[in-house]
């Protein structure tokens, strides 16, 4: 770090490597907004960025109080980053209810900004505090920043003539200009998006807004109690063209490009549930790539259409959260049991039933591996960040039309709601995903055989429409080859077998297992889905402080890749970090009999890497 | 696809699968007048899919030699709107019974018959569970003896026909198992109306509640019985055509034709696309106290689900051209790292 003299700006700019920062306020503060903005100003930059939103269930809980407290947090960095960060160098909060429930996350010096106006004895009141708390001589531990918020943004859009409570809601940008002008923020990319949100008809509300961004960029340029800014200069990112994604957006995507990559028409079936309705509402608007988005009646129509779809030949998704999962499990079974391609996207959420709709869990693994009647394995893969989601999905559209049987997909809150810059694909080099329906009728001496099998097991796609292929499917056990209904004992073990050998079978199209670091030592890091950026990020800097540690993240987790149990037996220790009770851990331990220890969060919140390392520690040198 | 038309006949919808159903069930005449409409609606076996869920009824697209997707319980409405949304052109049947319909299945026929799918919906009502083996079902009477309502069934019966017009149904009728000529007629009809048709067919369930609609099917007492609902006519009934319905303010009354007090023209006249509320009113009519009425309720055109969602991709594709992928990836604000 370096204190240069003032160019531009009349204040000294410190450049860092990176910085954290939570903005905390209402719910209807409009605090993932600014937080959205943020992002995607500091991507524009070329800073690696990793973003953490946390907000409540209620769309507006009641105004002030603790429960209403939505957040959005923020790392950028001139490095690579992997997690929205531990602890905050600063903290934005609009009222005392959302300073209250934050501020242990603030470092030791941190920069804590409030707005002065909402701490008046009301707010306090609803924040349940008896004093106010920037009276609290724990201040000292903060380079406190108390501003006007209210009443400067109403001043600075006072030419407008707008409402007092239209005045009150420019506030946000406001802060956004104070923490643009502090970070070394381009307002441009937000000065654009303002332009294009309030355009028809609301160009008054536009201006108003942009004067209070400006207001506050300024408002950072003038008073004394901030005697410099920051920059962050661009991180070292391979070369390409980038942009900022969310999970649940590059999931969207990755379902077009994989419904183009196979020739497909992609029907979605789904009823809305968070964390994954952006995905039907991102879907609902690509009707021009030939979607058909199904808004159903429930969970359970949502993924039966989309096996009627797949059954007419086109490309079945459905996606849920837990609970929706939960009902649509029977459907699951029969999919399988018809043998057709559908992908299942569970986007976890905390449980167990409604639990915490809007905070990320791991608590659904065993629920996908397990929940459902009979024996009916199905492959479970899972996405790590959300520029991942676009390429899982492919992946399991891969499997499901090359095996078929429907395929499940794990993403969790954290990633879904995510957002890190990614590297855009050159759609022409995305290799087809080769999808056939049979014409012929393959039985030379009867009726069409739909469970005839190739050489991976799976039995022909053929689609109604077809002369001289019609035949039945269902749901109750069937003869292997004819599909007739079977109850004979030998071909039931049998069917099973092939079932179960179907899914096998994926191992053969994936990839092996590959692992960062030694390939053998005292411990070895397992972790799986949204975690990865937190245990990637604790293990290199466990390995940079010399400790024997490396790391595997499992994206297969039905089937495991064929090299696992290899790859397990080269350590002392095997630590699986999840947020749940020990679901990975279960399966590898009766897979594998390896006594892998668990390191288990289940707070609705993801790891931070500081906890990550500290057990590291405790169990490699 | 064949260059010259075949004739199709009702064998060419047979499959080759022994069929299982009780030897007397009413399934089996369904069965019959349904592979004798088929090559008469002159659709061919492999533009046709059979869609069933759970029930002794379900099991009917294993004997048609056409598609066929044997789902699971209560869901094949759900099956089977994903399939005619991916294939708006095929011949879609929904084949379901009194518990898979409307008990577990109740949500998905509701909301099928709203949004009125272009398919044919035909539900066997034997008001018992018969595969589970005789336990009361949603239409079961109020203290039928059952296997699990050995006191008498308590729960007011549903009434499927009101329940179709209550979801704006566009497509109503009834037939009886065993009045195959009326049967026959009914799924024609139902067949070549565009939007959901829904049939409700009194099914005679020989081993677990036999006899339930005797009334109905018994050459001795289904004219007395029963009325035939036929479009523009009155609603006259009786082995000696004697009685008839009339409309008395809200209400229907059955009233006397022999002595010549009432006249023809002051009777009901039916009309298929009546206002709701009139076809509402007979789906009310209940043995003993009325005939029951057989025929097509209610027909009535509507824009189709299908049309309507494929109608949209259309114009989204007519108004923003074919979606392009690469220009979605890069659409926004975006950025070039240099090497």
């Amino acid at each position: 770090m370096s204190t240069q003299a003032p160019s531009a700006i009349e204040k000294p700019v410190e450049h860092v490597s990176g910085i954290t920062v939570r903005l905390v306020g209402d719910s209807g503060d409009g605090m993932q907004l600014l937080g959205q903005q943020l992002t995607n100003t500091s991507a524009l930059l070329g800073n690696d960025v990793a973003t953490f939103p946390d907000f409540p269930a209620e769309i507006r809980a009641p105004r002030g109080t603790r429960a209403g407290v939505s957040g959005f947090q923020v790392q950028f960095a001139s490095h690579e980053v992997h997690t929205p960060g531990d602890t905050l160098d600063a903290l934005v909060a609009m009222n005392p209810a959302a300073l209250v429930t934050n501020l242990a996350d603030l470092n030791k010096g941190g920069l804590l900004i409030v707005n002065d106006d909402s701490f008046e004895d009301k707010d306090l009141k609803l924040a349940k505090l008896a004093t106010s708390p920037l009276e609290d001589p724990s201040m000292e531990n903060y380079r406190l920043i108390k501003v006007s918020m209210t009443r400067l943004t109403k001043e600075a859009v006072s030419e407008f003539g707008l409402s007092t409570k239209e005045a009150d809601r420019c506030k946000n940008f406001f802060a956004m200009g104070l923490v643009y002008w502090l970070y070394g923020r381009n307002m441009d990319a937000t000065l654009r998006f303002i332009h294009g949100k309030f355009s028809a008809g609301k160009s008054t509300i536009a201006a108003a807004n942009e004067k209070a961004l400006r207001a506050g960029w300024a408002y950072g340029e003038t008073i004394e109690a901030l005697g410099h800014s920051y920059s962050v200069q661009p991180a070292k990112l391979t070369a390409g063209t980038y942009r900022n994604i969310m999970g649940n957006q590059a999931l969207a995507w990755g379902l077009l490009a994989a419904a183009q990559r196979s020739g497909k028409e992609l029907f979605y079936g789904s009823y809305p549930i968070t964390p994954a309705s952006d995905i039907l509402h991102e879907l609902a608007r690509y009707k021009n790539f030939g979607v058909c988005t199904f808004q159903a009646e429930d969970e359970i129509a949502a993924v039966c259409a989309a096996i009627g779809a797949s059954y007419g030949g086109q490309m079945g998704v459905t996606t849920s959260s837990g609970p929706g999962i939960a009902l649509k499990a029977e459907a699951m079974g029969l999919a399988l049991m018809l043998e057709l391609p559908l992908l299942v996207i569970d986007v976890q959420r905390g449980g167990p039933s409604t639990g915490l709709p809007t905070k990320t869990e791991q608590a659904d693994l065993l629920q996908v591996m397990f929940g459902r009647n009979g024996e009916s394995p199905l492959p479970v893969l899972a996405a790590r960040s959300p520029g991942d989601c676009f390429e899982i999905v492919q992946e399991a559209w891969m499997l499901a039309t090359q095996l078929m049987l429907p395929v499940i997909v794990l993403s969790d809150g954290y990633i879904a709601n995510g957002a890190e810059p990614w590297k855009i694909p050159d759609v022409s080099k995305l290799a087809p995903i080769p999808v056939s329906h049979p014409q012929e009728n393959n039985n030379p001496d009867g009726p069409f055989k739909p469970y005839l099998r190739n050489e991976l097991l799976a039995r022909p796609w053929a689609i109604p429409g077809t002369p001289e292929l019609m035949h039945r499917v269902g749901g109750i056990e069937k003869e292997d080859g004819t599909g007739n209904i079977s109850y004979d004992p030998e071909n039931h073990q049998k069917m099973v077998h092939i079932r179960a050998q179907k899914v096998a079978n994926a191992a053969k199209l994936l990839p092996p297992q590959s692992v960062e670091g030694p390939a053998s030592g005292d411990l070895l890091v397992l972790s799986w889905g949204g975690t990865y950026g937190a245990c990637l990020t604790a293990v290199q800097q466990a390995q940079s402080a010399g400790m024997s540690v490396a790391h595997a993240h499992l994206r297969y987790l039905n089937p495991f890749p064929s090299n696992l149990g290899e790859i397990l037996a080269g350590y002392k220790k095997v630590l699986i970090p999840e947020l749940n009770m020990g679901q990975l851990r279960m399966l590898v331990r009766s897979r594998y009999l390896v006594d892998a220890i668990g390191f288990n969060k289940i707070k609705g919140k993801p790891f931070t890497v500081t906890e990550l390392v500290e057990k590291i520690s405790e169990h490699a040198k | 696809m064949n260059t010259a038309l075949k004739v199709l006949k009702a064998d060419d919808f047979a499959s080759d699968q022994d069929i299982r159903w009780c030897p007397g069930c009413g399934d089996y005449s369904i069965l019959a007048q349904m592979k004798k409409v088929l090559p008469e609606i002159g659709i061919p076996p492999e533009q046709t899919v059979f869609i069933s869920g759970i029930g002794c009824s379900s099991r009917f697209p294993y004997y048609v030699n056409t598609y066929g997707v044997h789902s699971i319980h209560g869901r094949a409405p759900a099956v089977a709107t994903g399939l005619k949304l991916a294939r708006p052109e095929l011949s879609v049947w929904v084949i379901t019974g009194d518990g898979d319909a409307l008990s577990i299945g109740g949500n998905h026929f509701i909301h099928l018959l709203r949004r009125n799918v272009d398919l044919n919906i035909v539900l066997f009502n034997n008001r018992i569970y018969g595969l589970t083996k005789g336990q009361y079902s949603p239409t079961s009477v109020e203290g039928q003896i059952t296997k699990s309502t050995p006191m008498g069934v308590v729960d007011h019966p549903l009434n499927p026909i009101s329940i179709a017009i209550g979801a704006e149904a566009t497509f109503i009728a009834r037939s009886v198992d065993s009045n195959i000529k009326h049967l026959a007629t009914v799924l024609k009809r139902a067949a070549e109306h565009r939007g959901t048709s829904f049939v409700e067919v009194y099914q005679n369930c020989n081993v677990f509640n036999d006899g339930a609609f005797s009334y109905a099917q018994d050459k001795a007492t289904r004219d007395d019985a029963t009325v035939e609902l036929e479009h523009g006519k009155p609603m006259i009934f009786g082995k000696d055509k004697d009685k008839g319905i009339r409309l008395k303010g809200f209400s229907l009354e059955v009233v006397d034709l022999a002595d010549g007090k009432v006249k023809e023209e002051d009777l009901l006249f039916h009309d298929e696309q009546a206002d709701p509320a009139l076809v509402y009113l007979l789906s009310r009519m209940r043995h003993p106290q009325f005939p029951e009425p057989i025929g097509v309720f209610r027909n009535v055109e509507h824009g189709t689900f299908e049309e309507a969602v494929r109608g949209q991709i259309e114009q989204a594709v007519e108004q923003r051209g074919r979606g392009d992928l690469q220009k979605l990836l890069s659409s926004g604000d975006t950025w070039t790292v240099k090497v």
